[in-house]
């Protein structure tokens, strides 16, 4: 991926976090990602992400499960090993149900997590830049990529005024990457926290 | 702000027709229907239709006795529906009961043959069934469920337009929550007992009186609650039309919608379970009951209720666009409706009078009770505001999100 510059500020109320969102928006800069603490109802369409496809590949899943189970089921019993069980048809469609419904179940779960892994960068060992440590604990922080277009002291100011606390400038990798925080990315969280301070 | 019902005309005029239409049949079938075999016809007819539209006007209370258990705030803005639905319970419930009563004492038609006593004696499942399938145990039980019903229906209306006066206060609040969870409680304790195991077994499963599934109370309650579900979000969708219920929008037709999806697959669930322990075990016994439906003259009917009940429904209400708008809506929920109403048709018609016929005074008798549910329910719509203002979950209601 790419390592690139964020403005970062956070804020300790969803009341403030979301007529900041609307403002940076409106402003026309690059919201990178917002964090919060727990699942803020409305935060993606104000932040304008597109609705998920995400269910749109669980009927896909779905589908074929069903076709799975049944095309598997009917050719063994019809044509690799056909068996006489209590006289049924060799087609028996009442009893491949329950399988084929479990099979739709399983491939759309199962289809389903990965896919929101995948598109969540998330995979045991993956590790993702942290903003701020409190991000997921008790405040909500919002992080704006700095463009070639963008000033990054207007964003700055621009966030103050919105109500953003603790505003700084971090210089990170903006996807996921392999190894270790403290050696790949905790020094330059502290040092970007330290420079904060020094600017507070 | 449109708070306060007026029944349009037309609405009136289009009541009145449908009863009429209803009455009407009546008429014709008790002249076209005479003589020993006909007049089973026409009763099972009236049986059919009776208990399903008291069953899906009686899903309406269950729907205020279930979200308010769940403590749910959503169904607030537009609880005024469903409460003037249920209000139907005791026209209906009292219509079901006159039948009832022709059905067991007038002996009329070929029914419920475990009321020939003479055949009952000579056959030993029948005796011994005759501890509960007996004319006065049945009766009594009608009179205790529907009694039942039609208080607890009586009481959480009035109960909710007596708060409209309370104001929205802290205390006000918590004791209409109390109160309103005590009595739903109850309701729901009778209901389950009532639709979901006793009622569907003395009142349609006897017709086939040898036959018994486990499954039937259930599968019955399902298509009558989905129907229910349905009909609450045709209301709910006809006043929005009408500029009424403000505070109702897409998120909670997206609800309704979910239910209505929701239900009509558990409803499938259960209509397979039924079939396929049947089907698998192969026992002359209880295949009997799939005989005249999957390999007589109802074949098309078996397979028609599947596709209406469960393949439509599964695929047109998959979508999150279509359960959010409002003309998508009222399709499906009016197939949905007519699609329960068929299954009723094939519960009943294959015991009673056996031959797959087009069901002409059937589909008479059902648009005379839909016309008298309009009018019931319009009437009752205009004797309170349609926002219950009081409910201290009105403002959840107001801002939800589906």
């Amino acid at each position: 991926m790419a390592v690139k510059n964020f403005v970062v500020a956070s804020f300790d109320d969803e009341a403030v976090l979301f007529p900041a969102v609307k403002k940076v928006r409106t402003a026309g800069y690059k919201i990178h990602d917002v964090y919060t603490p727990f699942p803020v109802h409305g935060l993606d369409h104000a932040m304008g992400l597109r609705e998920t496809s995400l269910h749109t590949a669980g009927f896909i899943y779905g589908v074929c499960g069903t076709t799975t189970a049944l095309s598997c089921m009917s050719w063994i019993f019809n044509s690799d090993w056909p068996l006489n069980i209590g006289g049924k048809p060799h087609f028996p469609l009442p009893a491949f149900i329950p399988i084929t419904f479990e099979l739709t179940v399983l491939f759309a779960a199962v289809g389903m997590v990965m896919t929101f892994c995948y598109l969540c960068n998330l995979m045991p060992g993956v590790k993702k830049h942290i903003f701020h440590p409190r991000q997921t604990d008790d405040l909500f922080v919002m992080v704006i990529e700095v463009t070639a277009k963008t000033n990054a002291e207007e964003v700055k100011a621009l966030l103050a005024q919105a109500g953003g606390l603790e505003i700084n400038e971090q210089r990170a990798e903006a996807g996921w990457w392999y190894g270790r925080f403290d050696q790949d990315d905790e020094a330059t969280l502290y040092k970007n926290a330290e420079t904060a301070t020094v600017n507070a | 702000m449109k708070d306060q019902f007026v029944v349009p005309a037309r609405l009136k005029t289009t009541s009145f027709v449908l009863i009429g239409i209803g009455l009407l049949t009546l008429l014709i079938g008790i002249f076209a229907f005479s003589g020993e075999h006909g007049s089973t016809r026409f009763w099972a007819g009236l049986l059919q239709n009776s208990s399903f539209f008291l069953l899906v006007v009686l899903a309406s209370t269950f729907f205020i006795g279930a979200t308010t258990l769940a403590h749910g705030g959503w169904q607030v803005a537009f609880r005024r529906v469903p409460e003037a639905i249920s209000m139907a319970v005791p026209v209906l419930g009292g219509i079901f009961f006159v039948i009832l009563l022709f059905l067991i004492y007038g002996q009329k038609g070929h029914i419920y043959h475990w009321l020939d006593k003479e055949h009952v004696a000579h056959d030993p499942i029948l005796s011994w069934k005759a501890a509960f399938l007996n004319p006065t145990f049945f009766i009594v039980a009608a009179v205790i469920t529907i009694g039942l019903w039609i208080l607890f229906t009586i009481k959480l209306r009035n109960m909710s337009i007596e708060e409209d006066g309370w104001g929205l206060s802290k205390d006000s609040g918590k004791r209409i929550l109390w109160r309103n969870t005590v009595m739903c409680g109850g309701f729901v304790v009778i209901y389950a007992l009532s639709v979901g195991s006793t009622t569907p077994w003395l009142w349609l499963m006897s017709i086939d009186a040898h036959w018994y599934s486990t499954m039937y109370s259930w599968y019955t309650f399902v298509s009558s609650w989905v129907s229910g579900i349905s009909l609450i979000a045709l209301w709910v969708i006809y006043l929005k039309r009408n500029g009424y219920l403000p505070y109702v929008s897409e998120e909670h037709l997206h609800d309704l919608g979910k239910l209505a999806f929701g239900f009509s697959i558990f409803w499938t669930y259960l209509w397979f379970s039924q079939y396929m322990l049947i089907w698998y075990a192969n026992m002359p016994e209880e295949i009997i009951y799939f005989k005249p439906r999957l390999w007589g003259e109802w074949r098309p009917i078996f397979f028609l209720n599947l596709i209406i009940n469960f393949i439509t429904p599964l695929l047109f209400l998959m979508s999150k666009d279509t359960k959010r708008n409002w003309s998508s809506m009222t399709f499906i929920t009016v197939l949905i409706i007519c699609g329960h109403w068929m299954d009723f048709w094939q519960m009943v018609g294959p015991g009673t009078y056996q031959h797959l016929v087009f069901p002409w005074f059937e589909l008479g008798i059902g648009v005379g009770f839909v016309g008298l549910i309009i009018f019931l329910v319009s009437r009752q719509l205009t004797k309170a505001p349609l926002v219950p203002k009081s409910h201290p979950y009105l403002k959840e209601s107001i801002i939800h999100q589906a």
